[in-house]
């Protein structure tokens, strides 16, 4: 590759050195939607649909039941379903982070993952979607949440920040998807035009929106996505914080703080890019996709978990400061007794799980050697997913199980509708990301060829003159000069 | 090569104008035809007994409380037992083939069986004696029974209708003499001591 466009005095490293010609990113990525599945997709995909056969039917049991079912109740009011609700909205950050912060900022490297981590907000909002939906006990009611007209004269109540959270859930749902959407058109088209059977051509023409590549539709498509990537890029900040004044706007010692908005950032970034990761890593090696998702861009995302590890454990050292620092007693007791003390604490070792996955395991990422070793990121990831997960536990169930009055005290168990419901959001996640990677571009090839030497200005054109025409155009420019 | 014909770039103006309008449909059908003044006014169940508002209330002048005895002391307004029909009856109209209902449960001991007209749900908590006893009179609720043959709801008694009246009571105010009366019209120098009600408009007013 004769292409200067990487500054090599910088120390900038060909993105994608396994790429050889453009037609290479539109053939890895298209024979997966092409080819019949591989067994690994197969040995995936059953067990998810069995999984989302157990949610359904946990869904179903719940609202014939009631939320009686779950192991909630005073003074562990929420507990397995906020919690989940957090975790998964909290793994969706990493998509809008990747699609929209890392484009403002022209960082190439996301092209490779940015389809990936985008499709998983949209599943992982989904599946956290369900957790309110049904925590009210009687979701036929929850037309209540939208200001709609009623003869009740009710109208949602705007102070509350569980009414900010319907707004910025759905907000973010429908961002998230029109972004993801527009970025995928150019693609569709490429799988439109090369579907070998009619059925195939029509639902990718469909969806594909007459796409024909012309210099005015790229003009709009480029325009446009640049606008969604700044409306989605406010979101990165914006719903994680709402989330986090569900909490932080509260009377409960644990909750009532100011830290807790970029604190709930940070870790929504952290446990999204774990997650990447892990499905990353899968993937890659279930479809053979070393070529177009490299080390060079897993060990960035590692920088990445390395680098939030760190945030959050500036959040978790901070509230300890401040416990110590406000001389509220109330306070250290929710920290120093609920959280940390073995001998006093029904769920200290919750605390500690939490410290362990999301501080202490990420420090390995100073070494390089760790950081572009595979088996080790993908043990990582999952002990960042499982951190990330007990952090919430942990603001959730710890703060409320010792309520203000010491009779009121109480501590909860899950019971198997929790445990098979979180079960059951896997089984809906996978099932609709494997359903993804088979039929939708799972990595962005228009976005990626735009990263290739071969795209840029600099590069020397590939045209290579027949003897015969060198002689001519020798000749001719002999003659002009002579 | 051209799989869609050009029309169909029709095709996202025409959906996203029937989502819009369906959605605004939906909503229009639900707070209109789903509410309990579409639902509700007007239900007036066939009773065991051809009892009439009109002739007793209105023609004869009866109060409310000769019946209805407790409205001022308790919740929830009492349906009068066989004992409080046969007070007169026992003189009046002893051979009327309209009272023979009447007369049976009497003899028996097994009371009639009214069929409750207004029914407000389990979940919404509502007191008689505490609207009758600040003036808000039996018609701004029940509507003209006197004029009634046979007893029909004439309000919504929704939530909505309810809070209608909490957050302004001044028109439905009376002076708490004049609470039965079904003919009362405010004089222009009688005005309500608004100090004395103080209608809940929280949550658990109602709902306890």
């Amino acid at each position: 590759m004769g292409a200067s466009y990487v500054n090599a005095e910088a120390g900038e490293t060909e993105l994608l050195p396994d790429v050889s010609s453009i037609n290479q990113v539109t053939e890895s990525v298209c024979r997966v939607t092409e080819q019949p599945a591989p067994k690994g997709w197969w040995m995936l995909f059953v067990p998810s649909l069995a999984l989302l056969g157990l949610l359904i039917a946990c869904i179903g049991y719940l609202v014939t039941v009631g939320t009686g079912t779950w192991g909630n109740n005073s003074p562990v009011a929420w507990a397995w379903d906020i919690t989940n609700f957090v975790w998964w909205i909290g793994i969706g950050h990493a998509g809008t982070l990747i699609s929209a912060v890392l484009f403002l900022f022209r960082q190439k490297w996301r092209t490779s993952i940015n389809r990936f981590a985008e499709a998983m907000t949209i599943f992982a909002v989904m599946c956290a979607g369900i957790y309110p939906a049904l925590h009210t006990g009687r979701p036929w009611f929850d037309y209540y949440m939208f200001p709609l007209p009623n003869q009740m004269q009710m109208w949602p109540n705007f102070k509350s920040p569980l009414m900010w959270d319907i707004f910025a859930v759905s907000t973010y749902f429908t961002i998230s998807l029109l972004f993801w959407y527009t970025g995928l058109i150019p693609d569709l088209a490429t799988l439109r035009d090369r579907s070998k059977n009619t059925f195939r051509r029509a639902v990718y023409g469909f969806f594909a929106l007459g796409w024909r590549g012309s210099n005015r539709h790229w003009q709009h498509y480029e325009r446009a996505y640049l606008i969604l990537a700044a409306i989605s890029t406010p979101l990165v900040l914006s719903v994680h914080s709402i989330v986090s004044f569900d909490f932080a706007t509260s009377v409960i010692y644990g909750w009532h703080t100011t830290i807790f908005p970029p604190y709930f950032v940070a870790g929504a970034v952290f446990s999204g890019f774990a997650l990447v990761m892990t499905l990353l890593l899968v993937t890659r090696s279930v479809f053979k996709l070393y070529d177009l998702v490299t080390l060079k861009h897993l060990e960035l995302m590692n920088k990445f978990i390395l680098g939030t590890a760190w945030l959050v454990g500036y959040a978790y050292a901070m509230e300890f400061f401040v416990a110590w620092y406000s001389g509220n007693e109330y306070e250290q007791f929710v920290f120093l007794n609920n959280r940390l003390n073995p001998f006093e604490a029904p769920y200290w070792w919750s605390y500690w799980a939490m410290v362990i996955c999301n501080v202490i395991i990420p420090q390995v990422y100073w070494w390089k050697r760790m950081r572009t070793s595979i088996p080790v990121m993908f043990v990582v990831s999952i002990f960042v997913n499982i951190g990330m997960w007990f952090e919430r536990f942990v603001i959730i169930v710890t703060s409320l199980h010792r309520d203000f009055l010491p009779s009121a005290w109480g501590v909860f168990h899950p019971t198997w509708v929790d445990i098979c419901m979180y079960l059951g959001t896997f089984g809906l996640f996978m099932s609709a990301f494997l359903l993804f990677i088979r039929w939708i571009p799972m990595i962005a090839i228009a976005e990626v060829k735009m990263v290739l030497p071969f795209a840029q200005p600099q590069h020397a054109p590939a045209v290579v003159l027949s003897e015969e025409l060198q002689d001519a155009h020798a000749q001719k420019t002999a003659l002009a000069a002579g | 090569m051209q799989i869609f014909p050009r029309e169909i770039n029709l095709l996202g103006k025409v959906v996203a104008t029937v989502a819009f309008l369906g959605l605004v449909a939906t909503v229009f059908v639900f707070w209109y035809y789903f509410s309990p003044k579409n639902l509700q006014v007007g239900y007036a169940p066939k009773q065991p007994v051809p009892y009439s508002h009109r002739l007793h209330a209105g023609e004869l002048g009866i109060d409310c409380r000769y019946c209805h005895s407790n409205v001022e002391e308790a919740a929830h307004a009492v349906i009068p037992p066989t004992q409080t029909c046969m007070g007169c009856h026992a003189v009046i109209k002893t051979e009327s083939k309209r009272l023979e209902p009447v007369r049976a449960s009497w003899e028996s001991g097994e009371p009639i069986r009214w069929v409750r007209v207004h029914r407000l749900p389990d979940h919404s908590y509502f007191n008689h004696a505490s609207h009758v006893n600040v003036g808000v009179g039996c018609v701004s609720c029940h509507g003209r029974i006197d004029k009634m043959e046979v007893v029909y709801q004439a309000e919504p008694v929704g939530m909505g209708w309810c809070l209608d009246c909490h957050r302004n009571p001044e028109p439905n105010l009376r002076p708490v003499a004049e609470v039965t009366n079904m003919d009362w019209v405010r004089p222009a120098d009688w005005s309500p001591d608004l100090s004395a009600v103080n209608p809940p408009e929280h949550c658990s007013g109602c709902h306890r």
